[in-house]
């Protein structure tokens, strides 16, 4: 993946199957954003480029799901957090190893992690990234 | 007097709402649409319809898509125009708000409006799947949120900004429960208590099974009208005095505010300016209450109370039927049921009858001013009406 890869979706996941977390800047205004998006949300400028984020940040609110859809069923309970990484954005992604609410707080740091997709998925073909306590 | 009349409810119907066994959606419909049509008997509808506007949110559950040709069909009203609008949870509240647009635009006189969803016959994972594609896929729904998730992430936010606590949750869903036990067509007629609510299994953390709208078959329906041929169906219209939809950023992860349901402000504070009314004019409300804590930020949003003090509203009681203003007297999606297509225009059927004073048991005394609010997934969409009873 270079950095010349189109400000899509797709291009997010398979930067993360490379291990490297991105979000796309507006050139005009400077606005930041995760997930990537063609066109800036902000400003309506068409001039978007590729940043590579620290990953790294603190959590601003989370959930533990006890009642999971299908194909999370061998997870739950599992926690998801919403995170403020220290760039800006605010992503969603699953706490490694967290299942009760007792072992998250709002404000605690944590940083992404990430796994490759395995090869005989089926749509969407991506890897994932997760969070897990700093 | 407040608001110009943009469109007059001359009738309303609604199928019992609950586990339906061995029916198809469209035979729903027609439970409500006969119910609408025998309210009004001066209405024929094979020559007064011009067209239908129907909510309806999934075609996965009975393989059946195409919505509007098939109610007309199963109506009787073939060849009539019809329309089906997709809005997530707010599907049927996206159709009125078109309905009002088609007769306010003066292009057509008397239409037919509601919603539809038959749920109970899939299983709940199935169920959880289908509406969770009303979430942002890429990354809600890839990293395992659900739609009891996604509102946990919200009731997580509050709690920790203005110490909104569990037990004020499970009022909420008290006072839903307490109504609906006056509601015949409710899912849950039955009155709860804040310990059961507490007590049920997690869902979401915070969020318990209490905390949760059900799954639930149901159907809704109403006739508006141009306001000038109101009395021409009935001595008793509701006129609808505004309308307004709205959105928000289609990933709750992405919202400046998570405590904020910015869709419910925006289309709420056009919908008072049109009116000409302020929130403390509103004598009856039904609000999209998919989860306790949805009600709870409703209160704050729509402006009944200010910003951070939802929890304390409903402790108070100032949303009981008696106090300030009486919000879902029908029993909320919470216990009347959340046929997700169908809940729009069910908040009108209740809004209709409590400014026509046939709520019965749960009528709240001399109610003139009316709201509705339905919201779709997780916020992305609100549509809010106001009515006035007519003279």
């Amino acid at each position: 993946m270079s950095e010349q890869a189109p400000p899509t979706i797709e291009s997010f996941y398979k930067f993360v199957a490379e291990g490297k977390l991105m979000g796309v800047k507006c050139k005009r205004c400077g606005h930041l954003t995760v997930p990537p998006r063609p066109m800036c949300d902000k400003c309506m400028s068409k001039e978007v480029e590729w940043v590579q984020l620290k990953g790294e940040g603190e959590i601003v609110s989370f959930t533990v799901i006890s009642v999971p859809p299908a194909q999370f069923a061998s997870l739950a309970p599992y926690a998801v957090a919403v995170v403020k990484l220290d760039e800006g954005p605010k992503i969603p992604g699953i706490v490694k190893g967290a299942t009760q609410p007792s072992q998250l707080k709002i404000g605690m740091r944590v940083r992404v992690v990430f796994e490759k997709a395995p090869s005989q998925q089926t749509w969407p073909q991506w890897s994932r990234y997760y969070f897990e306590p700093l | 007097m407040a608001g110009r009349p943009l469109a007059a409810v001359v009738s309303a119907g609604l199928s019992r709402f609950g586990r339906r066994e061995g029916l198809y959606w469209r035979e729903l419909f027609v439970e409500a649409a006969i119910e609408a049509f025998e309210r009004c008997p001066n209405l024929d509808p094979k020559r007064d319809v011009k067209a239908v506007f129907v909510g309806h949110m999934g075609e996965s559950y009975e393989h059946q898509g195409h919505t509007a040709p098939t109610v007309a069909d199963w109506l009787g009203l073939t060849p009539v125009q019809g329309f089906r609008l997709e809005s997530a949870c707010a599907s049927s509240g996206a159709a009125l708000r078109c309905a009002v647009m088609a007769i306010a635009s003066n292009l057509v006189d008397v239409v037919l409006v509601g919603g539809v969803e038959k749920m109970t016959h899939r299983s709940t994972p199935e169920v959880t799947e289908f509406l969770a594609m009303a979430s942002d896929f890429p990354f809600e729904q890839w990293n395992g949120l659900t739609f009891p998730g996604l509102y946990a992430l919200m009731a997580t936010a509050h709690m920790h900004k203005y110490g909104t606590t569990e037990e004020q949750l499970a009022m909420v869903a008290v006072k839903n429960h307490r109504n609906a036990t006056m509601n015949p067509k409710a899912q849950f007629q039955r009155a709860i208590t804040v310990e059961e609510v507490l007590k049920s299994r997690v869902i979401a953390w915070p969020l318990k099974l209490l905390d949760c709208s059900p799954i639930t078959d149901g159907a809704s329906c109403a006739i508006l009208v141009k306001p000038e041929l109101a009395k021409r169906f009935t001595d008793t219209p509701v006129y609808v005095i505004a309308s307004a939809g709205a959105t928000d950023k289609i990933g709750v992860y992405e919202r400046e505010d998570m405590t904020t349901l910015l869709s419910a402000r925006a289309a709420s504070q056009e919908a008072y300016k049109m009116a000409g009314i302020e929130p403390k004019d509103v004598d009856v409300a039904e609000v999209h209450d998919c989860f306790t804590i949805a009600e709870i930020m409703l209160y704050e949003d729509l402006g009944f109370c200010p910003k951070g003090y939802g929890g304390k509203f409903i402790e108070e009681g100032q949303t009981e039927i008696g106090g300030k203003i009486p919000v879902n007297t029908s029993g909320g999606l919470k216990a009347k049921g959340h046929p997700v297509g169908a809940t729009g225009v069910a908040q009108l059927y209740e809004v209709y009858l409590q400014l026509t004073n046939q709520a019965g048991p749960r009528q709240v005394a001399g109610a003139e001013i009316g709201m509705t609010h339905n919201m779709g997934g997780s916020g992305a969409s609100a549509f809010v009406h106001i009515y006035r009873r007519g003279d």
